[in-house]
C-alpha cells in the first residue's frame, strides 16, 4: 500500500499560496502568493525553516515563481504585469531586473535547460519568449496563438520547445524556425472541455500530461515525422495524440500536475483538497498507456491545493501549495 | 457605470418574512449546520448595481436556488439576472461570491452559477465566475471592488 506522509507544514505566508518551487540541487524551497512575497525555505537539519523573505518585488499577488536551472535566479510572474528576477550577487537576493510588456496579470513563467530563454504568459492572450544575454532580457516573440488566458508555460525538458496551456481548452506548442527566427505555433492540443491549468513534460520530452477544469488528465504523445506506428505528419511536423484520460479520479477542478523527472510518478492538485498520485502501468502499450492512481491523500490541505511539485534530486519528496495558506512537505513511498 | 438603466422597470417581488429562530437554533451546545435560508438571508440583502433595490426584491437571488451540503462543505446558487442581455450580469455574481467569502467559513467550496436559460452569455459568464484566479485578480482592481462593496453595504 503506498502512501504519502506529511513530513513538515511550512507557514509564514498569509493568504492563498499560489505556487511552490524546488531549487534545481532539491535543498532549497521557494514559495509565493497573495501576500507579494517569496519565502525561500531551506533545511536545518531536518526541519524546514525560513530563510529569506523577498519583499517589494511586485505590487500584486505574485502567481508563481520559479528558479533559473543554474539555481543563481528566481523569476516571478505577478498580477501586477511584470515579471521580477532576482539574484544573489549582492550576497542577498535583490531584484535586480524588471520585465514589462504584458498588458496584464502574467500567470506563469518558466526558464528553458539551458537558462538563455525565459518564457511568460498572461491574461492578454500572448505568451512571449525573452532572450537572456548577461542579465539583459530582451523580447524574441510575442506570439498570439491562443484565443483566451494562458495559464501556464513550460519548457521541453532538453530542448528549446516550448508548451503553453490555456483558458481557451487547448495547450499549444511552439518551435522557433530557424530560417526566419520567428516563434510559432506547431501544434495545438485540443481535447479537454474547459479550462487547461497546467501541464508537464516527462522524462524523455516525449510527452506531456494536462490538468483541467473538466476534473480530467491527459496523456499526449509526440509521433514525429517516419513515426514507426505510420501516424501521418502533416507539414513535416510532430503531431501530438492525446493517449490516454485519467477521469472519474477528480471531484474538482485539477489545478496542477508534476510528472516526476526520476520516478516517473504524476501528482495533481485538487480544488478538492486532495493530492493525488498516478503510477504508470509497466507492461501496458506506450500507444495506449494506462495509469493506476496508487495514493489520493484526502484533506491534504483544508482548502485547493494550487501547486504540486516532486524534488528534483530526492525521489518521492513532493512539495504542495493551498489556497489555505500552508505549505507542506510530503514523502512518498510504496 | 452606464448612467441610463437597461431595465427601466423593473419587476418587483414581495420579501420574506424574518427567519424563525427555534429554541434548537438558541441552544449553545447543538451545533446548527448551515442550511439554504442561512445563506439565503448572507445574500438577499445584496444591493443591485443598478436600482435602489436588493437582489431579493428583484428576485435574482431565491432561496429555492440554493443547495447548502454543509457536511461536503458545498454551497451552489443560482441566480436569475432580471433581463436575459443584462450586462452587470458577472458584477452581480462576483458581488454575491465576494458576500459569501466573507461570511462563510473558509472550509465551503461556493459555486455561483446563473440559472439555466436566463442570459445570453450564460455559459461564458459562468465560467469567468467559477475561475478563482480570475476573481482573485479582479478583486485586486481597486476600482471593481469599491463598486463590488457598494452593492454590499447595507442600506439605511
Amino acid at each position: 500500500m503506498s502512501t504519502l506522509e506529511l513530513k513538515q507544514t511550512l507557514t509564514g505566508h498569509r493568504g492563498r499560496v499560489w505556487s511552490v518551487c524546488w531549487h534545481p540541487q532539491g535543498v532549497t524551497l521557494a514559495s509565493c502568493g497573495e501576500d507579494k512575497t517569496i519565502t525561500i525555505w531551506g533545511l536545518e537539519g531536518s526541519k524546514w525553516v525560513t530563510k529569506m523573505i523577498l519583499t517589494e518585488g511586485h505590487s500584486r499577488s505574485i502567481r508563481e515563481v520559479t528558479w533559473s536551472p543554474c539555481g543563481n535566479y528566481i523569476a516571478s510572474a505577478s498580477f501586477d504585469a511584470t515579471i521580477a528576477i532576482w539574484d544573489k550577487k549582492s550576497g542577498q537576493f535583490d531584484c535586480n531586473a524588471t520585465l514589462e510588456g504584458h498588458e496584464n496579470e502574467v500567470k506563469s513563467v518558466s526558464w528553458s535547460v539551458s537558462g538563455q530563454l525565459l518564457a511568460t504568459c498572461s491574461r492578454d492572450k500572448s505568451v512571449w519568449v525573452w532572450e537572456v544575454n548577461d542579465d539583459d532580457y530582451e523580447c524574441a516573440a510575442a506570439i498570439n496563438a491562443h484565443t483566451q488566458d494562458v495559464k501556464k508555460v513550460r519548457w521541453h525538458p532538453h530542448e528549446e520547445i516550448l508548451a503553453s496551456a490555456s483558458y481557451d481548452n487547448t495547450a499549444k506548442i511552439f518551435k522557433e524556425d530557424v530560417a526566419d527566427s520567428d516563434w510559432s505555433c506547431i501544434a495545438t492540443l485540443s481535447s479537454h472541455t474547459s479550462t487547461v491549468w497546467s501541464l508537464t513534460w516527462d522524462k524523455t520530452g516525449n510527452r506531456i500530461a494536462t490538468c483541467s477544469d473538466d476534473q480530467t488528465v491527459k496523456i499526449w504523445r509526440e509521433y514525429k515525422p517516419g513515426n514507426e506506428t505510420g501516424i501521418a505528419t502533416p507539414n513535416n511536423e510532430s503531431v501530438w495524440k492525446c493517449v490516454c484520460t485519467l477521469s472519474g479520479y477528480h471531484t474538482r477542478t485539477v489545478y496542477d500536475i508534476d510528472w516526476c523527472k526520476t520516478t516517473g510518478l504524476l501528482a495533481t492538485a485538487c480544488g478538492d483538497d486532495i493530492i493525488r498520485i498516478f503510477k504508470e502501468d509497466a507492461d501496458c502499450d506506450p500507444h495506449q498507456p494506462t495509469f493506476t492512481l496508487v495514493c489520493s491523500m484526502e484533506s491534504a490541505h483544508t482548502q485547493d491545493v494550487n501547486c504540486v511539485q516532486w524534488n528534483p534530486v530526492v525521489p518521492g519528496q513532493l512539495a504542495s501549495a493551498s489556497d489555505d495558506s500552508s505549505v507542506k512537505i510530503w514523502f512518498y513511498k510504496e | 457605470m452606464s448612467e441610463i438603466s437597461e431595465n427601466i422597470n423593473p419587476k418587483l417581488y414581495k420579501k420574506a418574512n424574518d427567519r424563525e429562530i427555534t429554541a434548537e437554533e438558541q441552544n449553545e451546545d447543538i451545533a446548527d449546520e448551515f442550511d439554504a435560508r442561512e445563506i439565503f438571508d448572507i445574500i438577499r440583502n445584496i444591493n443591485d448595481p443598478e436600482h435602489p433595490l436588493t437582489l431579493e426584491e428583484l428576485n435574482v437571488v431565491e432561496q429555492s436556488l440554493i443547495v447548502v451540503d454543509d457536511k461536503e462543505n458545498k454551497v451552489d446558487i443560482k441566480f436569475t439576472p432580471t433581463i436575459p442581455h443584462c450586462s452587470m450580469v458577472t458584477l452581480i455574481g462576483l458581488s454575491i461570491r465576494v458576500q459569501l467569502l466573507r461570511a462563510l467559513p473558509a472550509r465551503f467550496k461556493v459555486s455561483v452559477e446563473v440559472s439555466p436559460g436566463t442570459h445570453t452569455s450564460e455559459a461564458a459568464v459562468n465560467k469567468q465566475l467559477a475561475d478563482k484566479e480570475r476573481v482573485a485578480a479582479a478583486l485586486e482592481n481597486s476600482m471593481l471592488l469599491g463598486v463590488i462593496n457598494q452593492c454590499l453595504a447595507p442600506r439605511n
